[in-house]
């Protein structure tokens, strides 16, 4: 058995997934009670010690672990137990295609930091997230419950309606960088380009300080409307507030996860904050340029340092400026969907579909249209 | 056996069962709608298996995630059982099924006996074949007019519903 997939799983596991998912709810607890100018959670204590409300995650493990498993009469036991794990499995397996640091090379060995690097991460990603709307509809149907039945039909008509969308918003890109690896995307937007590049190459301009003036080359950059759409389609799929129609609290209770207790209604809970890392993790490698430093390339930093501290040690250095700016970028997409979650009322059901059909939709082809045709006017 | 022989062993006798589970399970419909899922997913793996990425991801992309969804979605909410059709027409329903099944089984045995499979010798495979790029590449030059004849067809398919779902509603 070769030992390094197994260490980068283990890596992106823990770090990514059990380590950031439990912090989140904090942050979640936290963010809400900043901008409702309440305190937040802060009573959970070992000996008085509170840590700002730290250790309320864990708290809530242990209340979750041992409360009553509940499965109500009449529901399809087998499929009641199954059905979150099919929705949190999925959002766990997607990491697996996410770089989080670029390729390295260390002497005669190199160091991809992905954990699989396949030539269709994107269609991977997709794939996996057609498989997980499974879990909340069969949660809804299993339960035997016509709130939980509700839910579920909701949940599989929303799931659908965005997958469409979501795979049509993200065609800009593909077409820009002319990839659908993830890791040949965050390496496209290690560079950048001249801002104002058009005056001396259009109008003759030759003034030096346009060389100056950079712009990092990342897919935000390339496709704002891209991003803009994109963002809103996979925070639809992630059917949190205010696109939680199929919980929809204030009309059909919890919906699909209503029948849940104890750790089966965690792992729906826990698989909405792992979403929500996969989609600060995916929006930030395809549209705001991975784990790429702005305007400072790979072999600026390696160069750069190296002729102080000598080459190993610099692509090591490299290594970890490249996580830490990967982590980063991850909490602020974290941070603004949050803020985005808490600052909006949610939709109504109809009007979740017509933003999906009438406007994300021809939007998102009129933005293929208008990659395709500058990229034939500058690509000629 | 190698790894690959193994795991071809195992999803495609995940993909046998639950088709069998599919069909022959006539109490519950939304479980056969399941079945057909593990099918349609374990028939991906197959492709997978195969080095037909793309392949693989359409299979359980649009037939395995989609499409299930959409057939769990009306079998839901219609909530439909085999009581509403007439005896009469369920005994027909079901000979025809069987009829057409038997038929396309003598196809196959007849098409494997004709051209063994097992003797033919692999091809070369050109670079990337099969990939997302040679499939774009060829469906928007070569097949480009079978594709704008499939997109009008589901255009039509598209209004006939609509026009059958407003009369109702109206």
């Amino acid at each position: 058995m070769p030992i390094e997939p197994i260490i980068k799983i283990l890596f992106i596991f823990s770090v990514m997934v059990m380590g950031l998912a439990p912090i989140i709810t904090w942050i979640e607890r936290k963010q809400s009670a900043v901008m409702q100018d309440r305190i937040g959670a802060n009573r959970a204590d070992l000996n008085g010690i509170t840590i700002l409300g730290l250790l309320h995650p864990a708290a809530d493990v242990i209340k979750l672990m041992t409360k009553e498993d509940m499965v109500p009469d009449g529901a399809n036991r087998v499929m009641h137990m199954l059905s979150p794990l099919i929705a949190a499995v999925p959002a766990i397996m997607a990491f697996a295609v996410i770089p989080f640091g670029g390729v390295y090379v260390f002497g005669d060995t190199t160091l991809n930091l992905v954990g699989a690097d396949i030539n269709w991460g994107l269609l991977y990603i997709f794939v996996l997230g057609s498989i997980a709307a499974y879990g909340n509809v069969i949660a809804g149907w299993s339960s035997n419950n016509n709130w939980s039945m509700l839910g579920g039909l909701r949940a599989s008509a929303q799931m659908i309606s965005y997958e469409v969308t979501m795979g049509l918003t993200i065609v800009g890109v593909f077409m820009v960088f002319q990839t659908l690896r993830l890791t040949d995307m965050a390496l496209a937007q290690d560079s950048s380009f001249r801002l104002l590049g058009f005056l001396d190459l259009y109008l003759g301009l030759d003034w030096g300080w346009i060389d100056w003036i950079r712009v990092p080359a990342w897919g935000i950059v390339y496709q704002p409307l891209g991003f803009l759409m994109f963002l809103t389609a996979v925070m639809a799929e992630n059917k949190r507030p205010p696109f939680d129609i199929p919980e929809g609290e204030s009309e059909i209770i919890a919906g699909y996860h209503l029948e849940y207790s104890g750790m089966r209604f965690g792992l729906f809970f826990m698989s909405e904050f792992i979403e929500i890392i996969l989609i600060a993790a995916l929006t930030t490698t395809i549209f705001l340029g991975g784990w790429a430093v702005p305007l400072l390339s790979t072999d600026t930093i390696i160069n750069g340092i190296s002729s102080v501290m000598g080459a190993g040690f610099a692509t090591g250095l490299c290594i970890l400026i490249h996580f830490v700016t990967f982590l980063l970028k991850v909490i602020f997409m974290i941070w603004v969907q949050m803020l985005i979650r808490w600052s909006l009322p949610r939709f109504r059901y109809d009007q979740v579909m017509s933003l999906c059909w009438k406007i994300l939709l021809p939007l998102s082809i009129a933005n293929i249209f208008v990659t395709g045709v500058v990229l034939l006017w500058v690509k000629g | 056996m190698t790894t690959e022989t193994i795991l071809f062993y195992i999803f495609g006798g995940l993909a046998v069962v639950s088709a069998l589970g599919m069909v022959l399970n006539t109490r519950n419909t939304v479980a056969s709608a399941l079945s057909l899922v593990v099918t349609m997913v374990s028939l991906g793996a197959i492709y997978l298996l195969l080095e037909a990425y793309l392949v693989a991801a359409f299979q359980i992309m649009v037939y395995g995630g989609a499409i299930v969804v959409l057939f769990l979605f009306v079998v839901m909410l219609l909530n439909l059982s085999t009581d509403e059709f007439p005896p009469g027409r369920q005994r027909l329903i079901k000979s025809a099924f069987v009829i057409a099944g038997v038929a396309i089984l003598v196809q196959i045995l007849i098409a494997l006996g004709r051209d063994p499979l097992l003797a033919a010798q692999p091809g070369a495979v050109p670079e990337g074949y099969g990939g997302y790029r040679q499939v774009g590449i060829s469906l928007y030059t070569d097949y480009v007019l079978l594709v704008e004849m499939a997109s009008l067809l589901l255009l039509a398919a598209i209004v006939g519903a609509l026009i059958l779902a407003k009369r109702k509603i109206d």
